[in-house]
């Protein structure tokens, strides 16, 4: 069959935990990199800590991808242990081709149910042929092979990659990857990935460790953290890193120690943050009303899973919105960002310790699991010389009012150590010195202080990523935008021009800049991935918005796709 | 731990006191630890700039802003985290914590064991009046199991009390004291004993609360001196301090055990890290 050229590939490779799914689909990725491609990897795995079932969900491309494709062209399944359970999050058709091992035993109807051409390989049994073998090598040697890798470039790839684990392991795992290579399919796949990629540099990274590197480019040198699905990837990134920059990660007994570390190391004179999820988050906010009555900097990066309560630990949802919005106690004025894509990871979150620090606010960021443990392909991210200056600092002269009343609502902050600067930092209502009061007109005054210093600063266009025209305008945030964005263009290849809106600050609300956004729209299509509409009654909330609205919303664990969002709007005339 | 000595003369405890009168009522013990802490910090004649003091939330916990060194008025419990997060950053900051019984046993309680265990180099002042103040005299995990005087419990907690001591002890601390507000001088003694121990030093301050514990302002007569000297040796410092009625005060256990601090260096940079996403 003469193989048709694509610009785009979806492969899942499944297995139980430990089969070594996630390592076969990064070195993928590492191959794609090559080729001059794109790419992105979901890892989907379950509950079990070892063993229980992975997959690594992959999309190669010639462009730069942000979200998963609407189905798979390819399922390589090294077995089918529990592989039902994730089924869905593996849409294929009767245009997917299905690699199985026949020894692995029957496929399950969930899979086979789809009508995908079936093309039974002896995985287990290649890779038996040589000494250790490993099935995951002999699927990554078939897969190189159908996309076109090079051989000899391949194979120092997987000695690059397993050179810590020594020679026998690096020997038996390029003996199976050439029974792979090696191996002919009777069914071969229809399609094949456009050669010619761009030779931009490229990074490999999670958005977990993009948040981390946002985090340390804004200046960040101390964290203290509870470990927590899936932000712990973030910590474990951050802890040696921040020791090599001369700062440190000290693990918490728990989240309201994590968030008072990170106050204490801030009213220190130090930038710090931590990162939780969900539950953590719900156990740092009476910590955060300290940082926002106290006005000391700091950051929460939250990374959403499903909810409430431990809810689905180890997939996606963008339903944290609420408590970052709301779960303050008091009038709270604080700041809520949303990570859009990969790279964004490391804007936002620097964008975020940059505000906190100018601003002496506490700030939220929102990732999710989806972007939080899914490996990106992009092009090096820009680096941006971001026009905010740092924390107003105290000097020695004059007596200290460290909560004077100024014109922006930032006073400068005495830093212990400093001669003349003593003060008392509280999470009591005070007066300007900081002495406690519970005045009406210190109340007032100080409330009006925390606000304007918020409301007042000019966020310029990074609020949110705008794109597109004509009278439909898709508003989304968040990680829901790499799906989004892809709609988009797929509506305006096909002629159909819609304007997108992906906010990256939800607060404060930029009302102005979303009613100039949204001049002309007459009909509004709503994109999140929650159940109850967290995003939409946010925005009923905060914009005037008086047009036709709809809503795309539903929850996680399924993350959503450029189809359906092409399918909603092409739904009204 | 390094003290920066600041001038030649003696200096005076006032030197350390802020303008703020305290809220406090007549008569509550809260003062003299005040006076204590003054002493002490005059005693070792720290820059005032040096000092930090948290606390978290009840009428002890009002204590920094009544001092002029650097000061934070935490949330309730979360004292010890507020003062491992500065210590963690700024180690050369000499850092003292101060709050009620329950503060610190109670909403705090894990943040304490927690403090105990990880040994870093501050000090931390319980104020134990056995009883609630700040929300107007409820029990706190060292009141009494038959103080019927709370509505909330109106048939006492029937729980037996902690001996702060002997958490302290069982969790790790490295020194472990008991004074009393009634001697503010030799609290101020026990407070200089204790800042200038390397490590997570616990001094428990019984404090009278005239207001809803008045029956403790028969304290004075029934505290006394501990018989014996400080131990490094745990098993007799559990012995003594089980052994006791919790009214003895001196210093218990003084023991030079590793202080924690995080291993820190530059060796590294950003642009490094970056090079390793680099594909
Ligand atoms: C999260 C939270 N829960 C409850 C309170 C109410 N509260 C304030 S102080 C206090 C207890 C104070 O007792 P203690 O720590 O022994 O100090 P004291 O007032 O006796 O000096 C309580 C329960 C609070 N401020 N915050
Ligand atoms: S209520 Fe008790 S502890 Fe609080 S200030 Fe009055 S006497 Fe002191």
């Amino acid at each position: 069959m003469p193989s048709t050229q694509r610009q785009d590939l979806s492969i899942a490779i499944t297995g139980s935990g430990g089969a070594g799914v996630v390592s076969a689909g990064t070195l993928l990725l590492d191959m794609a990199a090559e080729l001059g491609h794109y790419g992105l990897m979901r890892k989907a795995y379950g509950p079990q800590i070892r063993g229980g079932e992975s997959a690594a969900l992959l999309r190669l491309s010639t462009r730069p991808v942000h979200c998963m494709d609407d189905g798979f062209d390819l399922l390589l399944a090294l077995d089918w242990q529990n592989t039902d359970r994730f089924a869905a999050e593996i849409p294929l058709s009767a245009d997917s081709l299905i690699i199985a091992d026949p020894a692995a035993g029957e496929i399950p109807a969930a899979i086979s149910q789809s009508g995908a051409q079936i093309e039974p390989l002896p995985l287990k049994a290649l890779a038996g042929e040589t000494e250790g073998g490993r099935a995951n090598m002999v699927a990554l040697g078939l897969l190189a092979r159908w996309l076109g890798f090079d051989h000899s470039a391949a194979q120092a790839l997987i000695g690059a990659a397993y050179a810590g684990k020594g020679e026998t392991i690096v020997s038996n795992s390029l003996a199976s990857f050439e029974r792979g290579f090696d191996t002919v399919l009777k069914h071969p796949p229809a399609q094949v990935l456009s050669t010619g990629g761009s030779a931009a540099p490229r990074w490999q990274l999670s958005g977990n460790e993009g948040c981390g590197l946002g985090a340390l480019r804004g200046g960040v040198r101390f964290a203290a953290a509870y470990p927590i699905t899936p932000a712990s990837e973030m910590l474990e990134w951050l802890a040696p890193r921040l020791e090599q920059l001369g700062g440190s990660l000290l693990q918490a007994e728990d989240e309201l120690a994590s968030i008072n570390m990170v106050i204490g190391a801030s009213y220190g004179g130090v930038p710090a943050m931590t990162a939780t999820s969900g539950p953590g988050l719900a156990l740092m906010l009476e910590g955060f009303g300290l940082a926002i009555a106290s006005e000391t900097p700091v950051v929460v990066v939250n990374v959403m899973r499903g909810g409430p309560s431990t809810g689905i630990p180890t997939k996606s949802e963008q339903t944290d919105l609420n408590i970052a919005l709301y779960g303050m106690h008091g009038d709270a004025p604080h700041l809520v960002l949303a990570a859009l894509d990969t790279a964004d990871c490391v804007f936002c979150t620097e964008w975020a310790v940059r505000l906190s620090e100018a601003l002496q606010a506490a700030a939220i960021v929102l990732s999710d699991q989806g972007l939080a443990q899914s490996r990106a392909l992009i092009d090096q991210p820009e680096r941006r010389a971001l026009q905010i200056p740092p924390r107003s600092l105290a000097t020695d002269d004059g007596p200290y009012l460290r909560y004077a009343l100024t014109e922006d609502g930032v006073s400068p902050m005495a830093i212990p150590g400093l001669e003349n600067g003593m003060y008392t930092a509280d999470g009591l209502e005070h007066a300007q010195s900081g002495k406690p009061s519970s005045a009406a007109a210190d109340h007032s005054a100080q409330l009006d202080k925390r606000q304007r210093k918020l409301e007042n600063h000019d966020y310029g266009a990074d609020w949110a990523e705008t794109s597109g025209g004509g009278d439909t305008a898709i508003i989304t945030w968040g990680s829901s935008t790499g799906a989004a964005r892809e709609a988009r263009q797929r509506l305006a290849e096909a002629g159909h021009e819609v304007r997108l809106i992906s906010m990256r600050l939800l607060l404060p609300a930029s009302v102005e800049a979303m009613n100039k956004a949204l001049e002309g729209v007459g009909r509004i299509v709503v994109v999140e991935q929650s159940h109850s509409q967290q995003f939409y009654h946010y925005l009923r909330a905060y914009y005037d918005l008086d047009v036709a609205i709809e809503v795309l919303a539903r929850p996680g664990p399924l993350p959503i796709t450029p189809g359906e969002i092409v399918n909603r709007i092409l739904q009204q005339g | 731990m390094e003290h920066t000595v600041k001038v030649a003369n003696p200096i005076k405890p006032k030197q350390y006191k802020s303008a703020i009168k305290p809220v406090w009522c007549p008569g509550c013990g809260h003062y003299a630890v005040l006076n204590a802490i003054t002493k002490a910090l005059a005693q070792l004649a720290l820059a005032n700039e040096q000092v930090a003091l948290l606390s978290g939330i009840g009428c002890s916990s009002r204590v920094p802003a009544y001092t002029s060194v650097y000061g934070f008025h935490g949330i309730h419990g979360r004292a010890l985290a507020l003062a491992s997060g500065l210590k963690a950053a700024r180690p050369e900051l000499t850092v003292l914590v101060a709050g009620g019984d329950g503060d610190g046993l109670s909403i705090g309680g894990n943040h304490f064991i927690h403090a105990c265990r990880r040994n870093m180099d501050m000090t931390y002042i319980i104020m134990d009046n056995e009883v609630y103040g700040m929300t107007k005299g409820q029990a706190s995990p060292t009141t009494a199991p038959d103080w019927t005087k709370s509505k909330l419990t109106p048939h006492g907690t029937g729980l037996r009390p902690f001996q702060p001591a002997a958490l302290a002890l069982a969790a790790g601390a490295s020194f472990i004291a008991r004074g009393f507000s009634g001697d503010p001088n030799g609290l101020a003694r026990m407070l200089v004993a204790a800042i200038e121990h390397k490590g997570f030093s616990v001094v428990q301050a019984l404090s009278p609360c005239p207001t809803f514990r008045p029956e403790h302002m028969d304290w004075k007569h029934q505290i006394r001196a501990f018989e014996h000297d400080s131990t490094g040796d745990a098993i007799l410092a559990a012995q003594r301090i089980q052994a006791d009625d919790g009214q003895s005060t001196g210093i218990i256990y003084q023991r030079e055990l590793p202080v924690w601090q995080p291993i820190t260096r530059n060796s590294g940079s950003i642009d490094q890290f970056e090079q390793e996403f680099c594909v």
